[in-house]
């Protein structure tokens, strides 16, 4: 998939309010077919983001490039891309959800004879078919919530951005939500922001992690399962590179003067050789731990605070310390 | 072109669903019915001076019309508060933003929508004179001229009506600060009225001075220009506020 032109293409984006920056020198790249969850925690600069990617909002810095078309210079061509749910579903209470998926059809530039077909079939996809003749305004919020989905799915757009869509939803219509935007996965492209690791997790094929309006951390979302670490303490360390020779050890990292960190190679347990090489060589064994990282152990340990994060860009920890 | 055709609609049509919009325009025609009845009356009750020195057409119309514009400048305010400001205290204007239309097509939407609206209201303006036709001579074209003259007046409170209210979030201050500002410009009169050599600048700049030739049927090109100009302006003022609001 990665050798197709990406369907969003952002560059360096910026912004700021004021003197602070919500959202600092952001990439974001999404493929066709690609379900891409932003994780972050309130206020690291998701919202921020995804206005930009949307056109509501100017970036200070850097460009978006919707379908190869510029969303400044060619803003109305690359908005017939997009699909937009902003957090606050943009609903009029004041009228029937037929009137109101008929008038977005009409801002979408759909045609009046295939007006009915699309307002159709987006109710019908968002389980929406029984209230078309009800006032939004008395619908649930679950409801107001699938009637903004259905919103931004009307005009089938190629790429379909949501902003936080479970927030304030029992826990049945968040399972129904995800599995519409499940299905909505097979066919369309999607961005999908959210505070809640096992959403992201359900739902999304690649996360990002957003912090202070950084990317921390960019990779597919069962990325790190196999990817465990040895925790290892001994009373006297080798040379790091002896460890790095034993099978199965792809890098080694001195935590203190006494313990390191080797990270293995997929799908391999060394464990028997470094005991067995602990014993030959004298290192004298302190401790020897498997350490698996879960989504959330990542997530903690890249937003809560001082640790420099291992994947962001080279710039980021001195302007962290700047900051 | 079709874009500014559905959100027209869809403005027209939220309007219209609104409690407000038939609230306006009922006690509007209430009003305007009181002033209407009035000056039929006062006519009748002075009918020895009919159609020697001042015309049914002349009475009845200026009476009404010029009282309209005092009534249409309360009003206004009223209906085009909601424009921007109710849109973006609620989030909807995210919706507009998002969609692939340009911010001159949602501006004229919004303003063409409300002209609708406008148009109603002009339109029982015209129908109460017209009620007098089977029994009286009427002076069509200074009627229709008087109307035209509001017609222009409208639009152009309307322009400033919705600059105002994409100024602010709250569709309550759009409505105060709509009326401030097209009361102040109504209000350039009176500086126009003192001895001064900015006085001419004044007259031409108030709202209401270009109406008053109009009422008495006096249809001068330079009026309806000066009208629309005022609605341009505004109009324009308003694509730059929205622009501004995502910078």
């Amino acid at each position: 998939m990665d050798s197709q032109p990406p369907l969003i293409e952002a560059r360096g984006l910026t912004r700021r309010f004021g003197p602070n920056i919500a959202v600092d020198n952001l990439d974001l790249r999404l493929a066709p077919g690609e379900i891409l969850g932003l994780l972050g925690p309130n206020g690291a600069g998701k919202s921020t983001t995804m206005r930009m990617l949307t056109g509501n909002l100017a970036p200070s810095q850097g460009e978006v490039l919707i379908k190869g078309q510029s969303l400044h210079e060619a803003a109305v061509l690359a908005k017939q891309q997009l699909g937009y749910l902003p957090e606050r579903p943009p609903v009029y209470p004041e009228l029937t959800v037929d009137e109101y998926l008929r008038y977005c059809a009409g801002l979408h530039g759909i045609p009046g004879s295939r007006r009915a077909e699309a307002v159709t079939s987006s109710k019908r996809d968002c389980g929406l078919t029984e209230v078309g003749r009800r006032l939004i305004g008395n619908l649930s919020k679950g409801f107001q919530q699938r009637v903004g989905l259905a919103q931004a799915i009307l005009h089938r757009p190629p790429v379909v951005i949501l902003d936080e869509p479970t927030v304030g939803l029992d826990p049945i219509q968040i399972r129904e939500i995800r599995s519409l935007i499940r299905e909505l996965g097979r066919t369309h492209s999607v961005i999908l922001s959210s505070h809640i690791l096992p959403e992201i997790q359900a739902v999304c094929g690649r996360v990002m992690i957003v912090n202070r309006g950084r990317v921390v951390y960019d990779a597919a979302v069962d990325a790190h399962e196999g990817k465990n670490s040895l925790i290892l303490e001994l009373a006297r360390p080798p040379a790091l590179k002896d460890l790095a020779d034993i099978q199965g050890v792809a890098g080694v990292e001195a935590l203190d003067a006494r313990r390191l960190r080797l990270s293995l190679v997929q799908d391999t347990d060394p464990r028997d050789a470094v005991v067995a090489q602990a014993v030959q060589h004298g290192w004298g064994l302190r401790e020897l731990r498997m350490e698996t990282k879960t989504l959330e152990e990542i997530f903690v340990e890249l937003t809560s605070g001082d640790i420099p994060p291992p994947v962001a860009p080279a710039t980021a920890p001195a302007e962290e310390a700047a900051a | 072109m079709n874009n500014v055709f559905a959100i027209a609609g869809h403005e027209t049509r939220r309007i219209f669903v609104s409690p407000l919009a038939w609230a306006v325009l009922g006690i509007a025609q209430l009003i305007f019915g009181y002033i209407f009845a009035g000056a039929v009356v006062q006519y009748v009750s002075q009918s020895s001076m009919a159609d020697t020195s001042v015309g049914v057409s002349d009475y009845v119309g200026s009476g009404l019309y010029g009282s309209a514009t005092i009534i249409l400048l309360l009003l206004m305010p009223l209906m085009t508060m909601r424009a921007f400001a109710e849109e973006r205290k609620s989030g909807t204007l995210t919706l507009l933003f998002s969609a692939p239309v340009s911010l001159i097509e949602i501006v004229l939407g919004k303003f063409l929508g409300v002209m609708v609206f406008v148009l109603a209201l002009i339109g029982l303006l015209a129908l109460m004179p017209a009620a007098l036709l089977p029994v009286v001579n009427l002076d069509l074209g200074r009627l229709a001229a008087g109307l035209f003259g509001l017609l222009l007046l409208t639009m152009s409170f309307t322009a400033c009506g919705l600059f105002i209210s994409s100024l602010t979030r709250e569709p309550t201050i759009a409505a105060v600060g709509s009326f401030a500002a097209l009361l102040v410009i109504w209000l350039l009169k009176m500086p126009a009225s003192f001895d001064s050599a900015w006085a001419p600048l004044f007259d031409y700049l108030s709202l209401i001075s270009h109406y008053q030739e109009l009422i008495t049927g006096l249809f001068d090109s330079a009026d309806v220009a000066y009208y629309l100009l005022f609605t341009a302006l505004f109009l324009w003022l308003t694509v730059l506020r929205l622009d501004m609001e995502r910078n």
